[in-house]
C-alpha cells in the first residue's frame, strides 16, 4: 500500500512541474479588460488609440486585451480568479458584485473615484424591426400586439437581457400604472419570446442571421451595429421611454496592485473621458457624457430615459428583486397550466 | 530478502498506481469537490435549491430528450451498421469514416448549424416549418440534435459485432426455414443485444451530459426547453455557487443510478445470450 501512495504521489508532483512551469510570463505592461458582449468594436478602437498615445507620451509599449462576454458571467470569472485589471460591465450591480463576492477585489466607493461617477458613457434600449416596420412596431403597446414574436437575451444572465426587462417594466410603471399591471405586461411579452440567448450578440445572431423574430429588443449601439453590419434588412425604432443604462467602469485594485498596473489602468480609464476618448465613443453609438460631443452625434435621437432609480432602490436593489431565484422574473415563468 | 513477484502479467505496481492517480486527480477529487461545495447548503437550501418546478422541468426535459435521442440513435444506428457491414457500395470508406465525425466536431457547432438549417429560413426549415416541424427552439430539436451525437455510439458498438456474425448461421436457420423476418428476430438480434445495450447505455450518458449543442438548437426557457445543464450554468451566473453544484448532484446521482440500472441490464441480457 504504501508503495502505490509513493508513486501515486510522485505522479502528482511530476504533474504539477508540469502545469507550473507552464505559466511563468509576466510583465508589467500587460492589462486585461473584462467588458460585456457587445463592446467589442468599442473597445478594439479605443485600445488601439490609447496604446499609441501611451507609448508616444511614456515611452512604453501596452499590451491591451478585452474580454466579452455575458456581463453576469464576466462578473463571475473576475470573482472566480479572472486577472482582471479593470471592468466595464453592463450594469453596475455586476460590478458591485465584484466588491461583494469578491473578497475586497474592488475597493468600497469605487463609483465615486472617476468623474461622473464612474459613467464615461450610457446608453440605453432600443427597438431593431425588419425594413419597412411590416408590424408596425412604434412604442412599447405594440410588442404585444397580433403574433409579434420578440427577441431578447436571457435576464438572468445577460445585461442586455436585464436591461429589456427594466425597461419593459419601467415604461409601465412611469406611465403612472401599478406594479400588477407591469407585471401582466412583461408577463405578456416573455410569452412571445421564442429563444432566450445567453449573451447581447447571441440574440442579434438570432434576430438577424437567423431571422426569427419580429423586434429586437436591443443595446442602441447594438441596434446601429446591427443595421450597418446587415445593410438594409433591419431599421432602429426609438420607443417613447426606455431605461437609462449606466454600464460604469472601474478598476480593479487588488488585481493592479499585485501586477502593478494602477497608473495604467487608471490612464486607460481617463482616456474614456478626454474628448478623443469620447468622439471614439460617439462613433461607436454609445452617449458619450460631455454634452457637448453627444450632441454632434446625430444618431442618437433623443428618448425620454428614465433612470433606475425610478423602479427600485438601486441597481443592487434591482437585481435582487427582478433576477434572483423566485424574483419577479421567475414569477412571471411559472408552469404554464396543461403542460 | 527479494520479494517474490506472483503475478504472472509484469507492470502491475506502476499500472495500478497511474490508474489510481489519474482516477482521483480527473475523476474524484472534481467530483467531490461538487459535493463539498453544495454541502455548503443547509439541507432546507438544498432541497430548496434542487427540487424547484423549474429544475422537476429541467430534469424531466434531460432524461426524456436523451432517452428519446438514444432510441432514436438505437433505430438508425442499427440500419446504419447493417448496410455497412453487409452491403459493398462505392464510397464506403469515406461513409464509414463520417460516422465518427460527432465525437470529434466540437457539439457547439452542430448545434448552430442544425439551428440555421431548421429556423423558418434555413435550407431546410424553408420546407419544413411550413408542415408543421419545427426543429429549431424546440423539444422536438433537442432530441434530434442529440441524436446526431448518439449514433456513432450505436454504429461502432454493434458493427464490430455484426462483422463477428458468421453468414452460416442465417443460412442454417434459412434452411431449417425460418423466413427472412424470423432469421432477423430470433437469430441475428439476439446476437447484437449485448452490443446494442451498451451502445444505447453509452448514447444515453453522452446526451444526458450534453450542453453546447442544446444550448444552441433550443430556447432555453424555463419550464419549456431548458436542460438541466443549462439550469446549472444560468444557476452559475447568478453567481449561486451552491445550488448549482447541488442540482449538479442530483444529476450526477440519478445518472449514475441509471448506468447502474443499464449495466445490469447489459450483464442480464450477456448472461441469457446462449
Amino acid at each position: 500500500m504504501a508503495k502505490y501512495l509513493f508513486l501515486s504521489l510522485a505522479t502528482v508532483a511530476a504533474l504539477a512541474t508540469l502545469t507550473l512551469t507552464g505559466c511563468g510570463k509576466k510583465s508589467g505592461n500587460e492589462i486585461l479588460n473584462v467588458s460585456y458582449d457587445p463592446t467589442r468594436e468599442l473597445y478594439k478602437e479605443i485600445n488601439e488609440k490609447f496604446a499609441a498615445k501611451y507609448e508616444k507620451e511614456k515611452g512604453v509599449k501596452l499590451e491591451i486585451n478585452v474580454s466579452h462576454g455575458a456581463s453576469g458571467s464576466q462578473a463571475r470569472s473576475v470573482i472566480d480568479g479572472l486577472k482582471a485589471d479593470i471592468v466595464t460591465l453592463a450594469l453596475p450591480s455586476d460590478t458591485d458584485s465584484i466588491r461583494l463576492k469578491g473578497n475586497d477585489l474592488l475597493a468600497e466607493g469605487w463609483e465615486k473615484r472617476l468623474p461622473n461617477d464612474s459613467l464615461p458613457y450610457h446608453s440605453t434600449i432600443v427597438f431593431v424591426v425588419r425594413k419597412g416596420n411590416p408590424k408596425n412596431i412604434k412604442d412599447w403597446d405594440d410588442l404585444v400586439k397580433g403574433d409579434v414574436k420578440i427577441i431578447t437575451p436571457n435576464p438572468k444572465t445577460s445585461g442586455n437581457g436585464k436591461l429589456s426587462f427594466l425597461a419593459a417594466w419601467g415604461y409601465v410603471i412611469t406611465n403612472g400604472k401599478s406594479e400588477d399591471e407591469a407585471k401582466a405586461f412583461v408577463k405578456d411579452l416573455y410569452e412571445r419570446v421564442p429563444v432566450l440567448d445567453t449573451g447581447a450578440r447571441g440574440s442579434t445572431v438570432s434576430f438577424a442571421k437567423n431571422e426569427i423574430g419580429d423586434v429586437h429588443l436591443s443595446w442602441e449601439n447594438e441596434a446601429y451595429y446591427q443595421v450597418k453590419e446587415f445593410e438594409g434588412k433591419q431599421e432602429v425604432v426609438y420607443p417613447s421611454t426606455s431605461i437609462m443604462a449606466e454600464p460604469k467602469v472601474a478598476w480593479v485594485d487588488k488585481v493592479v496592485e499585485k501586477k502593478g498596473t494602477k497608473e495604467i489602468a487608471e490612464a486607460y480609464l481617463r482616456y474614456l473621458y478626454t474628448d478623443e476618448g469620447q468622439e471614439i465613443i460617439a462613433k461607436n453609438f454609445y452617449r458619450p457624457y460631455n454634452e457637448a460631443i453627444l450632441k454632434k452625434a446625430e444618431w442618437a435621437k433623443p428618448i425620454k430615459l428614465f433612470k433606475i432609480t425610478a423602479i427600485a432602490q438601486g441597481w443592487d436593489d434591482a437585481s435582487k428583486k427582478f433576477f434572483a431565484e423566485g424574483g419577479v422574473f421567475d414569477q412571471i415563468y411559472q408552469k404554464p397550466a396543461g403542460k | 530478502m527479494a520479494t517474490v513477484n506472483r503475478r504472472i502479467l509484469p507492470g502491475f505496481l506502476p499500472g495500478m498506481s497511474y490508474t489510481l492517480t489519474y482516477l482521483t486527480i480527473l475523476v474524484l477529487v472534481p467530483l467531490g469537490a461538487c459535493f463539498f461545495k453544495a454541502m455548503t447548503l443547509s439541507w432546507d437550501q438544498f432541497w430548496g435549491a434542487v427540487w424547484t418546478p423549474r429544475a422537476q422541468a429541467a430534469y424531466a426535459l434531460t432524461f426524456g430528450a436523451s432517452l428519446a435521442a438514444a432510441v432514436l440513435s438505437t433505430v438508425f444506428g442499427l440500419v446504419v451498421a447493417w448496410v455497412l457491414v453487409r452491403y459493398q457500395f462505392p464510397g464506403k470508406r469515406l461513409f464509414d469514416s463520417l460516422i465518427d465525425l460527432p465525437f470529434a466536431l466540437p457539439t457547439a457547432v452542430a448545434g448552430l448549424v442544425y439551428r440555421s438549417l431548421y429556423v423558418k429560413n434555413g435550407w431546410l426549415g424553408q420546407f419544413l416549418v411550413p408542415l408543421g416541424i419545427e426543429l429549431a427552439l424546440t423539444r422536438s430539436g433537442i432530441v434530434w440534435v442529440l441524436t446526431f451525437l448518439g449514433i456513432p455510439f450505436i454504429v461502432r458498438t454493434v458493427q464490430p459485432v455484426l462483422e463477428a456474425l458468421e453468414s452460416d448461421q442465417e443460412e442454417a436457420a434459412a434452411s431449417l426455414g425460418a423466413n427472412r423476418f424470423q432469421t432477423v428476430c430470433r437469430v441475428i438480434l439476439p446476437n447484437l443485444y449485448p452490443a446494442i445495450v451498451t451502445g444505447f447505455a453509452l448514447a444515453f450518458a453522452r446526451c444526458l451530459g450534453e450542453y453546447g449543442s442544446v444550448v444552441f438548437i433550443a430556447g432555453n426557457k424555463q419550464f419549456d426547453t431548458e436542460i438541466a445543464p443549462i439550469l446549472i450554468v444560468n444557476r452559475l451566473e447568478e453567481t449561486e455557487y451552491g445550488e448549482a453544484a447541488a442540482i449538479a448532484i442530483v444529476l450526477l446521482v440519478m445518472s449514475f443510478a441509471m448506468l447502474i440500472v443499464i449495466n445490469w441490464l447489459e450483464r442480464w441480457s450477456r448472461r441469457n445470450e446462449h
